[in-house]
Order: C-alpha cells, then sequence, then structure tokens
C-alpha cells in the first residue's frame, strides 16, 4: 500500500465510523423515545424492623422495542470506535508519527476520547439513555473535523517531537471527552432537576434519570478526569521544561489549562461547602467546561502563542 | 451521601463580626480558612488569570505590549500602571494566591490535628437502629454470639478494617487514608509554590544568539537578554563555553505545511571550565544539554548575511556576518548594520529574504525559509548614528533622526553596490547561519515535580479511597438461636458501602430467608 491511499483508507474509516455513528444516533433516539418503562432492578422488601430482608425476585425482562434499539444503538458505537481507531491508526502511520499534529486529528483523537469514555463506562453500569448525547456530540465533533479542520497530514514541527507529547496530548484527549461528557450530564442534569423542583416532570424529562443520579454521574467522571488533567497539565510542563528551557511560562495555553484545573478544583470544593452543592457546583463544573473549551478552539486558533500549532 | 462533620469542611462562620478587637481578628481567621472563602478565592485565581492570555505580556512579547500602549493611548499607560502586562507577577495577582495559601495552610494544621486523633480512634459502636443503614441486612443463626463476633472481627482484620469490638457488636471503619490524602494534597500544593518562589529567587535565565564558527562564555556581558533571581549574583556564572561548529535545518518542502521547519540541530564544542579540553556535542530542540548545573535549549536559528563595508575612503571596516532576526515563517528577516568607523558614519537597514519574491501588496518577503533564492534590501544612511549620546541603543534598530538617506539598493550573493555620492561600497558576499540558544538555571525545578507528583498521588488517594463504616451486631433470640444484624455506613461523598457489607455478612455465612 503506497502512502497516499493510506491516507485515503483512513479517510474511509472516518466516514465510516460516521456512518455507524448516525445508525447509532438513530437507533439511540428510537431507545430513548421508548424509554418510561424503568430497567427493572431486584426490590430488597424490609419486613418490619429488624425482621428477615426478602430479596424479590427479579421479574422476568421481556425486551421492549425501545431497550432493543439501545442494545443495537451500543453495538453499532462500539464499531463506530473501532473503526475511528483504525481510521487514526492509518492517519498516523501515513505521517509517520502519533496522530495529533493539527486541529483536525486532534478533533479526531477528541472523538475517539469521547466515545472510549463512554463505552468504558458502558461496561461498568446501564448508561445506554445516555447514548443518544453521546453519539450526537461526537458526530458533531467529527464533523466539524471532516468539514472545516480538515488538514493534509503532515510532520510534526520540531518542538513536537517528543514522548511527553504523546502522554500528554493522550491524557488530555481522554479528559477531553471526560468533560464533554461530564458536562453533558451536567446539563441534563439542570434540566432535570429543575423540572423536579418545579413539580413539572413531565414529557421528555420523566425518560431522564433522577436529578441525583445524573449529579452523582457528572461528579463519577469528573473525579477520574480531575487527576488525569492535573497529570496532563504535569507531563505538559515537563514537556515544556524540555522543549523550551523552562516548565510554566503563562502561555496562553498553558494559562488556559490552569483556569480549567483551578475551575474543576473550584467545582470539587464546592460540593464539599455548604449551600453549594447541587445547581451552584454544577454550574462551576460547566464553566470548567468552558474553559477547556476556551483552551481547545480558542488558543489554537485566535491567540498567538508557542502553542500554536493548529495548521488550519 | 455524608459531609465529615469532625472535620472544618462543614464550619461555615456566619453571623457578624465581634466588636473587640481580639475577637474580630479571631473572626477574620475564621472566615478565610472557610470553604466557602477557599472557594471565592480559587474563583478570583482563575479569573484573575484571564487578562493576561488576551493583553500582550511583557515576559512573552514585549514589542507587542509597547505597540498595544502606543496604539491605546488612553487604556495602554493605564492598564500598564496596573500591571495588567505583567499580570503573573502583579501584586493583585500575589495577592489572590497568597490569600489562598495562608488559607490552606490554616486550613490543613487543624485538619491534620483532627485527623491525627481519629487515626487513633476506636470506630464508634453501632447507632441504636441499624434498619435505616445502608446494607442492612439480618439473619439468624445457631452459632454463640461470641462466636459470630469473633469470626467477624477476625474477617474484618485479616481485610485489613480497623476494628473495635463491644458486648454485642463489632464496629469497623476504613478509608482513613482519604483524609490522609487530602491533607498531602493541600501539603503538596504548599510545597509546590515554595519550590517555585525557591526557583524564582535563585534562578536565572539568559539568551544568546551564536552565529557558524563564533563562541560564547558564559559571562553577563556575552548575554544579549540576561534575568535573574533576586538572590542571584550575576558575576558567579559557571564559567563554561562553547563554540557553534555547525549548523543544519531542514523544511518541509511538499506542499502540505510547506516550509515548516522538519529538523534543527547543532554542533557544538563545549568546554565546561576554562582550560578543559572540549567536548563534542549535539543540540537538538527537546534535547539540551546540561553544563554546570545549567541547561542550554536551542531554541531558534535564522541567517546572518555576510557583508563587506568599505567607506568613501576605500577602507575595509566591516567584513562579518549580521544577525538577522525572523520576522515570519519564511524567515524574512530584518537587521541593522552601523559602523560609526566609517568616513562618514554609516548605517545600514536591511531585508534578508532566504527565497525573495516581490508583489505590489506585501512588497519584498520571503516565499520559503531556505535559502533557495538569496537577496538582502538595503536602505543606506549617512551621518550621525547617535552612539556617542549616552543612551543605550538596540543593535536591531537604527535611529535615522540626524542621518541622510542615501539610497535603496536588492543585493544577491555577490553583488556590490556603490553608494551614492562617493559614501563607500556595501557587497553581500556570504550567508551564515545563526542559533539562538537559552541558557538556563532553575534549582526549584525538581523540587516542583516532587510536590507535583506528591500531590498528584495524595489527589488520587483522596478521591478514590472510600471511608466507610460496617458494624456487625448480634441478639440472643434464645433457644440458641443468635440474631445477626449487619449494615454500614458510606462516609465519602460517592460509592457503595453495600458490597462491604455484603462481604462481611458472606463470611459469617449469611443464610437469608428466602
Ligand atoms: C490552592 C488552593 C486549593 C486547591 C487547588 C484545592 C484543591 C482541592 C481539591 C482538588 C479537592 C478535592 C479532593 C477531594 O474532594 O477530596 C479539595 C478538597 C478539599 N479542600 Fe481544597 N484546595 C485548595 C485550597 C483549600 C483551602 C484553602 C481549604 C480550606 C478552607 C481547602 C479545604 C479542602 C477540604 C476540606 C477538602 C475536602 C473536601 C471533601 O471532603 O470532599 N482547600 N481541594
Amino acid at each position: 500500500m503506497n502512502a497516499t491511499s493510506l491516507a485515503e483508507w483512513s479517510n474511509v474509516a472516518v466516514y465510516s465510523a460516521m456512518f455507524a455513528l448516525t445508525a447509532a444516533f438513530i437507533a439511540f433516539a428510537v431507545g430513548f423515545a421508548a424509554r418510561g418503562q424503568r430497567v427493572l432492578t431486584p426490590q430488597r422488601v424490609a419486613v418490619g424492623a429488624g425482621a428477615p430482608v426478602i430479596e424479590a425476585p427479579p421479574a422476568p425482562v421481556a425486551y421492549p422495542a425501545g431497550q432493543r434499539a439501545s442494545h443495537i444503538g451500543l453495538a453499532l458505537t462500539w464499531l463506530s470506535f473501532g473503526v475511528l481507531l483504525v481510521g487514526l491508526v492509518l492517519r498516523g502511520l501515513w505521517a509517520g508519527r502519533v496522530p495529533w499534529g493539527n486541529m483536525y486529528e486532534f478533533s479526531l483523537s477528541s472523538a475517539a476520547g469521547i466515545l472510549g469514555v463512554y463505552l468504558v463506562m458502558s461496561l461498568r453500569r446501564d448508561v445506554r439513555w445516555l447514548g443518544l448525547f453521546i453519539t450526537g456530540a461526537t458526530l458533531l465533533t467529527l464533523g466539524l473535523a471532516v468539514t472545516v479542520l480538515y488538514t493534509e497530514a503532515a510532520q510534526l514541527v520540531p518542538a513536537l517531537k517528543s514522548w511527553w507529547l504523546v502522554i500528554h496530548v493522550l491524557a488530555a484527549v481522554i479528559c477531553g471527552g471526560a468533560f464533554t461528557i461530564a458536562a453533558g450530564i451536567t446539563l441534563l442534569y439542570l434540566w432535570r432537576e429543575r423540572a423536579e423542583r418545579l413539580d413539572r416532570v413531565t414529557g421528555v424529562v420523566t425518560k431522564l434519570p433522577d436529578a441525583a443520579r445524573l449529579d452523582t454521574l457528572a461528579y463519577r467522571i469528573l473525579i477520574f478526569a480531575f487527576p488525569l488533567w492535573t497529570f496532563a497539565v504535569i507531563a505538559g510542563a515537563i514537556w515544556a521544561e524540555n522543549a523550551w528551557g523552562r516548565y510554566w511560562g503563562w502561555d496562553p495555553k498553558e494559562t488556559w489549562a490552569f483556569i480549567t484545573w483551578v475551575t474543576y478544583a473550584g467545582y470539587l470544593h464546592a460540593r464539599a461547602t455548604a449551600g453549594w452543592r447541587g445547581r451552584r457546583s454544577a454550574y462551576i463544573s460547566l464553566l470548567g467546561f468552558a474553559s477547556f473549551l476556551i483552551n481547545y478552539f480558542g488558543v489554537n486558533l485566535f491567540v498567538n502563542s508557542l502553542h500554536s500549532y493548529a495548521g488550519l | 451521601m455524608s459531609i465529615d462533620l469532625e472535620t472544618p469542611t462543614a464550619r461555615e462562620p456566619g453571623g457578624p463580626p465581634p466588636l473587640d478587637t481580639a475577637g474580630f481578628l479571631r473572626w477574620c481567621w475564621r472566615q478565610l480558612t472557610s470553604m466557602r472563602i477557599a472557594l471565592i478565592l480559587l474563583f478570583l485565581l482563575a479569573i484573575a488569570s484571564i487578562p493576561g492570555t488576551v493583553l500582550p505580556q511583557r515576559g512573552l512579547d514585549p514589542i507587542r505590549v509597547t505597540d498595544w500602549i502606543e496604539g491605546n493611548p488612553t487604556w495602554g499607560p493605564l492598564l500598564d500602571r496596573l500591571g495588567f502586562f505583567d499580570v503573573y507577577a502583579a501584586p493583585w495577582f500575589a495577592a489572590i494566591y497568597l490569600l489562598l495559601f495562608i488559607s490552606v495552610i490554616g486550613c490543613v494544621i487543624p485538619r491534620t490535628r483532627i485527623h491525627w486523633r481519629a487515626m487513633r480512634a476506636t470506630p464508634p459502636p453501632p447507632p441504636r437502629f441499624l434498619d435505616r443503614m445502608p446494607g442492612f441486612r439480618t439473619w439468624t443463626t445457631c452459632a454463640r454470639e461470641a462466636e459470630v463476633l469473633d469470626k467477624a472481627e477476625a474477617d474484618l482484620r485479616a481485610r485489613r478494617w480497623r476494628v473495635d469490638r463491644g458486648p454485642c457488636w463489632v464496629a469497623a471503619e476504613k478509608g482513613y487514608l482519604r483524609e490522609t490524602g487530602n491533607l498531602l494534597f493541600h501539603a503538596a500544593l504548599i510545597a509546590l509554590l515554595v519550590s517555585i518562589a525557591y526557583g524564582a529567587l535563585f534562578g536565572w535565565r539568559g539568551n544568546v544568539i551564536v552565529r557558524e564558527g563564533t563562541g560564547f562564555s558564559d559571562t553577563l556581558t556575552q548575554y544579549d537578554a540576561w534575568g535573574g533571581g533576586r538572590l542571584v549574583s550575576p558575576d558567579n556564572l559557571p564559567p563554561f563555553s562553547f563554540t557553534l561548529d555547525d549548523f543544519r535545518v531542514d523544511f518541509e518542502r511538499s506542499a502540505a505545511q510547506r516550509g515548516a521547519p522538519r529538523m534543527f540541530e547543532a554542533d557544538l564544542s563545549v568546554r565546561p571550565e576554562p582550560g578543559a579540553p572540549t567536548e563534542a556535542v549535539m543540540v537538538r530542540v527537546n534535547e539540551p544539554f546540561s553544563v554546570d548545573g545549567a541547561k542550554v535549549f536551542l531554541v531558534g536559528h535564522g541567517y546572518a548575511p555576510v557583508l563587506e563595508l568599505r567607506d568613501a575612503l576605500g577602507r575595509v571596516v566591516h567584513q562579518d556576518g549580521v544577525v538577522f532576526l525572523p520576522q515570519d515563517g519564511n524567515f524574512t528577516s530584518t537587521g541593522v548594520l552601523k559602523s560609526p568607523d566609517a568616513t562618514p558614519s554609516l548605517g545600514f537597514q536591511g531585508l534578508f529574504l532566504p527565497t525573495a519574491a516581490v508583489d505590489d501588496v506585501r512588497g519584498p518577503h520571503s516565499i520559503f525559509p531556505a535559502p533557495d533564492d538569496p537577496a538582502v534590501f538595503l536602505s543606506a544612511w549617512a551621518g550621525d548614528l547617535g552612539l556617542d549620546s549616552g543612551v543605550p541603543q538596540s543593535v536591531y534598530a537604527l535611529k535615522t533622526e540626524g542621518m541622510t538617506q542615501l539610497g535603496l539598493e536588492a543585493l544577491r550573493p555577490g553583488q556590490s553596490w556603490d553608494l551614492p555620492g562617493g559614501n563607500g561600497t556595501i557587497a553581500f558576499v556570504g550567508l551564515e547561519r545563526w542559533a539562538s540558544f537559552q541558557i538556563a538555571h532553575d534549582p526549584g525545578k525538581e523540587p516542583a515535580l516532587i510536590s507535583a507528583m506528591v500531590a498528584l498521588l495524595g489527589l488520587m488517594m483522596s478521591l478514590f479511597i472510600r471511608r466507610r463504616r460496617v458494624w456487625v451486631r448480634v441478639a440472643d433470640e434464645g433457644a440458641g438461636v443468635t440474631l445477626v444484624t449487619t449494615a454500614g455506613l458510606m462516609r465519602s461523598d460517592e460509592g457503595e458501602v453495600s458490597e462491604d457489607v455484603d462481604a462481611a455478612a458472606q463470611a459469617l455465612g449469611e443464610r437469608t430467608l428466602a
């Protein structure tokens, strides 16, 4: 296979992944619309204080059409993730380096990051209801990548050739996926929480889990992402020390990474501060995500920074 | 979901301040070390960092700062006075993080004391009613009470729970390292700040441009720019020196990202101290070399056209490479040659183009960074260079007040130009390269890295370890039957304790009456 065809195959893989993802999106949409019959979990029935507990036998589970649809959606998401990884690997092989040398490749990697984090979550708990939003966000990212951000591959500029870059960006990409999912869940939380507060849980809102569950889920994702982000920043500092002779220089990209970190630290604090749990801490975590986005898009595109290697 | 009531976490100072001085000070301290103020200070820190990413900063780009101030005569000087062009060194920025760190210290010390006591205390006995607790379950067995408790205690201890035993109960707690990790994290942040401050006080950094074939020795006068901490003596820099023997660059030639640098590396001969033998060293981006506690980084490169200047009397007054500074990615470069010794004094402003092109919009500019078709555009001036005024001048700028322009000319390699009015001759005789180096010494960076790693470790302990309790209670039901009850309590923000209770129950051979 010659080099050009590697690149073309990479593009084919990316488009195929988008195709599978679109199908997954539709399947999840069907599944989401059919929600309402709650997934049955074994119920414990306490028969009076101190009395023996009787485990109710699990009700026979017949899959309603909606659940089958979201099963299919999950399977298609796995497929799409696999194909996208193939696309990334081919792209990397073509360019002879890791596939995150410009915004196009970075967006593909971010999309893979979102899908990867979601799929790992799906191994541990039932998050099919979330699939609609995940596949939607990923499709948007990929769509942007192939239309606006597409760049012919080229090698990295010398300052980007380092193992620390690989580690730093890999961590940042996974964090990006986790931050995105957490922000999506937080938005759903705010929606649901408002409905619960106003006692208006009707229509689409009924299909979402309880506000408390959404809040906890977002928190669990963020306590995974926050140390990883800390690590990404440290790895970046080590890289900067090697490339530029200082580990921290308040370059705009570094500063926004710091702002993101401080804001998420604020979120974690808020959750432990009386009067700040719930909605207020949710807003703070959204601010954290906003600064992550500014760091990712804003600084690469608009600000004159040592890190401006967007190659648009 | 529980907030730990034994730590100051939940302590929220409310109410107005008392009026006497001591009471007021105590009130202030309690405010400062409260979670709410910590939260607000974190917020302020994030917000205060933003202007430095929007406005140009002295430390990164002093020229753009000057331009900005000149372009905004109302706001520029005002923002300058308020430190907005040096945000991360501004007093108000320092005030925020110092307050934050005082707050951390004020927060960590009492929490450490409380945690120290908690680590040695025994787990509390079970509450009277366990049936509302998570993981609650109960069953009967024929084993004796003491037997059940022995078994429960042995099992929990084997799984490294801290266990206490009462007459008819066993209480166990686990996950103390969560709070330890949290304290470690906050303490490591303080250590990080101290390391950074230490590096800033005792570290130094300088930049120097070295032409191919020339050398550098580590003394203050040889630097183009040098900055050091307050406690550094610039007279005692490590006495190494080096020469730049060869410098190689390579640029992308294919259409995609044409002109992007692909490789640059420098061959140096380094002499660690005067009189020592030289060592051959190759330096690349990302591959600095260390000498005598300092690290030498390759940070940039450019061209130095070799210009030969004869004055009106026919004397050679200059014959050397002149460093031109790149202005864009294609190395359109500007430079200045000043010759006070010529008769008359001569000055040249120059534009060097490695691959020359001229168009109506941009004028002369370079279209590729490699020297495929080099040209120098020179503007010649005669008269007073202003070097005697005592005011230091940049070697990269020509002050043309008091000078008269002689003319403009474009030269290709090998060409020369007879200056109008018989003022001399200038020739473009060759091309050299230069490389710029950053030489840095930061004694705080290893402590900073260690602090950061410890902080990360503490953070992970604090977020992933779950603090929880499990209780086992027994009651004699008569007729040799013992009623066993288990329950748990999650003391962290997240997670389920029921698995732990399940495990404890299983170890006791629980039989449910299903
Ligand atoms: C440099 C500033 C600070 C940063 C970056 C920071 C960061 C963090 C982070 C990331 C956590 C999450 C760990 C966890 O949830 O267990 C945390 C927890 C905590 N921080 Fe800070 N902190 C700072 C200052 C402070 C100050 C000044 C206080 C005292 C008022 C404080 C008290 C606490 C407490 C009590 C927790 C535990 C919360 C819990 O139980 O979840 N922190 N901090």
